[in-house]
């Protein structure tokens, strides 16, 4: 069970959150055209990576914030968590 | 029975407490402190089951964890266990086991004659024997091999004992209790640390119980009985004995189970008979220890041969001889130290050593003793069927390839020493690349993964004076780190005996004409024979090689055959150990019960039950509850003899009559305030709201960003910035993480609160044509009127003292409301609409009469918006805006979305209109078209319709809308039913919507 430093409650069991797929992910704008094919990476095309990956976990049990989190997606190792509206640098 | 081969005045069991037991229906006596396997062989007892594939006999090979044959079936207080290792099976008074393996008896077992037939049952012979023809598995070779292998019958009845799961929190978790991890523990705790020390066995101590040692003038026993006394009264330590650290995940987390009440008759009240230990801990010592190696000869499986260590711990710590006639067998000094002992207490053991000349202090008094040695000599066979009777022995070349004129010895056991492995499991599955060290043949942990450090005789060292240093100096170090502390304990002296170095022998050669099996794993009967068929045929990877023998693959997972079997492999391949690599190792390090790993999560606790505030009333009224996710609902209230059928229609019916009242608090509920709360809800329902007035609510269906329907419900306008929303009891918490999605990450310059109001409020829907009289009953202060609350409208009123929300909405598609209260008074509420109700003949409807309601007027539900259709699949295109944006709208003009003939939402009608249509039937055009039929649809709702009483279904159907008025088949192969039927309109009952309105 990994043990994830929510940015706002502390170090905290994996059972408490959920997990919500690639953090870099960005929602296209609203009432903009957009191509198809843009459109279907947005919705279905994510890279499986191996290695170190920022990825969306929601504290579901605790402050129900979504979190980002830096997660060596082979070793499970984590280097860093951030709030929702902190940027990736 | 006589306790024949106990000893008086020797090991530590309490001789003043006499226990009886049975095994295999005998009565028995042992001693509190005994194992099963203790007490057994203290009556002479060495046959105790029988191998797995050939069945030959099994005796004891152990003195714990490492056994691989003293496997039984225990009893105790009603229930029976299989599996349980006899070695580590505490007694207690009363306990009961039994064999397993062996049919008809353990003395007399029909399997045996594998072993005559063992020309069949070479390596790979399940895959190669039971494999064809493919009809004869269920019926032959399966039922064949559960009744002639198996560790035992699992109980078919439900446990009753109780199990408990722990959090716990530490700055070092130190596995074992040994020297390493006294030591370390000691150091540590001095330093302020908050420790956890974990042993797997009932006494502290380790090794330290068996050998000869001085440490600070007291002898080993002594020193870890007071260093365990001290450690028990400070509070920053807890000490666990009967508990076995058995797995090492990520992120520092470790799970122990702890057996609180195995080693007792009986469970005391109120105590579980096990617990589960989840421990996070910011340093893991690792003082595991380390399990001796046989030295492979021929039927090296006899029942008398075992480790060399294990009969040494019968005797000192159990007080009892493996035999009085006994033969020593070792590469190293361990063997020495074993048979030293026997000399002590009367018996004159035989030693014989591979080495030629070892030189050392333990040698040497060996021979002080007048212990007959003989150098350079081997075990090539051992004789005997049930028991050991005595030994084939000969000299071995000092190459070791050749050895000598076979000589009979008399003997009653081989206690055999082929030096240590090091117990790494844990460090393994903590992500540690172990290295193979040369000097001891075996693989220790390289560098660490996690925060974890392996010290003493699981990192290699057996030395006393370098464990005990290095173990304090690490409990030291790691502790400072963490408490900022520096108290340093002094060292204490120590005297042990010197040792020399092991001889890198470990298997026998055959001598001529011979073909002894030579078994490298005792459990899953793996000989040396089987690896050179498997490498034979081409197998390499010792992963392979593995799976293949099923070497290593038993209960005890390889704990005494895996660094035997590598050495194989690496001998016949001409390459090194390290160069083979070793199998992984997982959790669990020994077999967990399942109960302990379920905890108290069993029955009506595998899941959490949610009530709502009316429940009590409901039960009081018959209703029969159905599990809707957590939530229990009513599915009916239950009069008389009627079933669900009957009483789900009586309740519809009067719905459709007079008025009805059903449950609704289960329906997910959400706050949402903040003055652009319009705005988050027009980008997340697909229809308009930015002009929806205060007082009034709105039917709205919400997409995932795929296009797919997510939800649907209600959300009204309270007041200018706050909005009531309203989800399917299935999605509530999915939508309500699904807003915060939206309003964290993708728009977080929106300014709205959002929270789930779900459990505040306590819902009523009151629908059928008699509703709004009863309304005005109930609230007759408030104007309830059609241009007073008109349909989708909302108004605040006073319930007889109390605050009430009354939405005008309908799910039934009758003229009907919602009321909710606050929870407290939820039960108030619903007390005062069914005693005001009477005059109306109301009835309180469950589900099913709220899923017939809802299925013959065409509202789908979740089993329509099943996460596979869009809105123009549920007719529900008139909510879709083509003018403003929202989550899913692009994906809508995808091609697949857009074909003509998508299945779209229809109703059913069987043309005999009697018979009931099952749910998840196919629809086809043609009964009788040959397999694979053609499927044009399927029924995903089914009900009985109560304003035309007669069967009505609603389909998924190709092409729906264009197929109304065709006739086609259901065909249902489950339930041997095909139905011809005709497509309708979804809406089957008033397909205008004018009752909602009236
Ligand atoms: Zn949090």
């Amino acid at each position: 069970m990994l043990h994830i430093k929510c940015p706002h409650c502390g170090m905290r069991s994996q059972n408490e959150f959920s997990y919500g797929g690639d953090a870099s992910v960005k929602r296209p704008e609203l009432n903009k055209e957009i191509s198809d094919q843009d459109w279907d990476n947005f919705v279905y095309n994510r890279k499986s990576l191996r290695g170190k990956h920022w990825e969306l976990w929601q504290h579901l049990s605790g402050c129900r914030q979504w979190i980002k989190v830096e997660r060596d997606t082979a070793t499970h190792e984590i280097f860093d968590t951030l709030k929702a509206n902190e940027e990736i640098s | 029975m006589t306790q024949s081969f106990r000893l008086e005045n020797v090991g530590l069991i309490n001789r003043d407490k006499k226990l009886s037991f049975k095994f295999n229906g005998k009565t028995y006596y042992g001693y509190e402190g005994d194992t099963l396997a203790s007490a057994l062989i203290a009556n002479g007892i060495h046959l105790i089951g029988r191998s797995f594939k050939y069945h030959r006999p099994r005796g004891f090979f152990g003195a714990g964890v490492d056994e691989p044959y003293a496997i039984v079936q225990l009893f105790r207080n009603g229930e029976t266990e299989p599996n349980i290792k006899a070695t580590e099976q505490e007694l207690f008074d009363g306990l009961e086991a039994t064999s397993v393996n062996c049919w008809p008896s353990v003395n007399f077992d029909i399997g045996a004659i594998n072993n005559f037939l063992k020309i069949f049952l070479p390596a790979g012979f399940y895959y190669k024997t039971f494999m064809w023809p493919k009809s004869f598995w269920y019926k032959v070779y399966e039922p064949f091999i559960r009744k002639a292998a198996g560790l035992g019958v699992a109980s078919t009845k439900h446990d009753k004992e109780k199990y408990e799961h722990k959090y716990e929190y530490c700055d070092l978790l130190i596995a074992g209790s040994g020297p390493s991890g006294l030591a370390s523990a000691y150091a540590a705790a001095k330093n302020g640390a908050r420790v956890i020390l974990a042993e797997d066995k009932s006494r502290f101590g380790g090794t330290l119980l068996t050998s000869e040692v001085n440490i600070g003038n007291k002898s080993g026993k002594e020193w870890a009985e007071g260093i365990i006394a001290e450690l028990r009264e400070m509070p920053n330590v807890t000490v666990k004995n009967r508990s076995q650290v058995f797995g090492y995940y990520d992120h520092n987390m470790l799970v122990m189970s702890e057996r609180i009440s195995d080693h007792l008759p009986k469970t005391k009240k109120f105590h579980p008979k096990q617990k589960l230990w989840y421990i996070r801990a910011k340093e893991v010592l690792i003082s595991s220890g380390s399990i001796e190696r046989p030295i492979v000869f021929g039927n090296n499986d006899t029942p008398g041969v075992m480790l060399s260590s294990a009969a040494k711990e019968y005797l000192k710590v159990y007080g009892v001889l493996v035999g009085r006639n006994p033969l020593v067998f070792t590469n190293n000094d361990s063997g020495y130290e074993t048979a030293i002992e026997f000399k002590k207490n009367g018996i004159d053991p035989i030693i014989l050593d591979t080495r030629k000349n070892p030189q050392s202090e333990i040698v040497d008094e060996a021979k002080n003793l007048g212990i007959n040695i003989k150098f350079s000599h081997v075990v090539v066979a051992a004789q005997g069927y049930k028991k050991v009777k005595s030994a084939d022995i000969a000299m071995i070349s000092d190459d070791k390839e050749q050895i000598g004129a076979v000589e009979s010895i008399k003997c009653d056991c081989i206690c055999v020493s082929g030096f240590w492995t090091p117990t790494i499991h844990l460090a393994s599955q903590s992500g540690n690349k172990t290295k193979f060290n040369e000097d001891i043949d075996a693989f220790v942990p390289g560098v660490s993964k996690q925060n974890e450090t392996t010290l003493g005789a699981a990192n290699g060292s057996y030395n006393l004076d370098e464990t005990l240093k290095s173990s304090f100096e690490t409990g030291y170090e790691l502790s400072k780190k963490i408490t900022k502390k520096d108290n340093k304990i002094s060292f204490p002296n120590i005297v042990e005996k010197k040792s020399t170095k092991h001889d890198k022998f470990w298997c026998v050669p055959l001598p001529k004409g011979k073909n002894y099996k030579r078994f490298l794993d005792f459990q899953n009967d793996v000989a040396v024979s089987d690896i050179e068929i498997a490498l034979k045929e081409g197998y390499r990877s010792i992963e392979h090689v593995k799976r293949y023998t099923t070497l290593g693959m038993a209960t005890d997972q390889g704990k005494t055959s895996n660094l035997n079997g590598l050495q194989l492999v690496s001998n016949i391949e001409n390459k090194v150990v390290p160069a083979i690599g070793h199998t992984t190792f997982r959790p669990p390090y020994s077999p967990v019960s399942i109960g302990a790993i379920v905890g108290r999560e069993v029955g009506k606790n595998s899941k959490p039950t949610r009530r709502s505030p009316m429940h009590s009333w409901h039960e009081k009224n018959n209703a029969v509850f159905v599990d809707a996710g957590v939530w229990l609902r009513p599915r009916y209230y239950k009069q008389g003899d009627e079933n669900l059928f009957e009483g789900s229609k009586r309740e519809a019916k009067n719905v459709r009559t007079n008025v009805g009242v059903c449950d609704v608090t289960t329906l997910g509920k959400i706050d949402i305030k903040g003055p652009d709360a319009a705005e988050l809800l027009n980008r997340v329902y697909t229809n308009a709201w930015l002009k929806l007035p205060v007082g009034k609510a709105r039917y709205g269906v919400m997409l995932r960003e795929d296009g797919i329907v997510m939800d649907d419900g209600t959300t009204t306008r309270i007041s200018e910035n706050h909005y009531h929303m309203t989800t399917t009891t299935a999605q509530a918490a999915n939508v309500l993480s699904h807003l915060e999605y939206y309003l964290q990450l993708v728009w977080p310059e929106l300014n709205v609160n959002v929270v789930s109001t779900t459990e505040q409020w306590a819902g009523a829907a009151i629908a059928g044509p008699k509703s709004r009289d009863l309304l005005q009953k109930l609230f007759p202060n408030s104007d309830v009127s059609n241009v007073g609350l008109p349909f989708m409208g909302y108004m605040e009123a006073d319930l007889f003292g109390i605050k009430a929300r009354i939405f005008r909405i309908s799910f039934s598609g009758e003229l009907a409301y919602e009321v909710n209260v606050e929870s407290d008074n939820g039960n108030f509420m619903w007390e005062k609409i069914i005693e005001v109700g009477q005059e109306f003949k109301i009835q309180p409807y469950g589900t099913e009469a709220l899923s017939t309601l809802r299925i013959e007027m065409g509202h789908v539900a979740g089993s329509e918006l099943d996460g596979r259709t869009i809105p123009y699949d549920n007719s529900l295109e008139g909510l879709v805006s083509k003018k403003k944006d929202f989550i899913g709208k692009r994906s809508l003009t995808r091609d697949a979305f857009t074909a003509e003939d998508r299945h779209k939402v229809v109703g059913v009608v069987p043309l005999d209109k009697k018979t009931s249509i099952p749910e998840g039937s196919h629809l086809v055009k043609d009964s009788n078209a040959p397999l694979p039929n053609p499927k044009l649809g399927y029924i995903s709702a089914s009900c009985w319709s109560v304003e035309y009483d007669n069967p009505f279904s609603l389909a998924i159907l190709k092409d729906g809308k264009n197929m109304i008025g065709e006739k086609l088949f259901v065909m249902s192969p489950l339930k041997n039913k095909v139905i011809p039927v005709e497509i309708v309109s979804s809406h089957y009952v008033d397909p205008k919507g004018e009752r909602v309105r009236s």
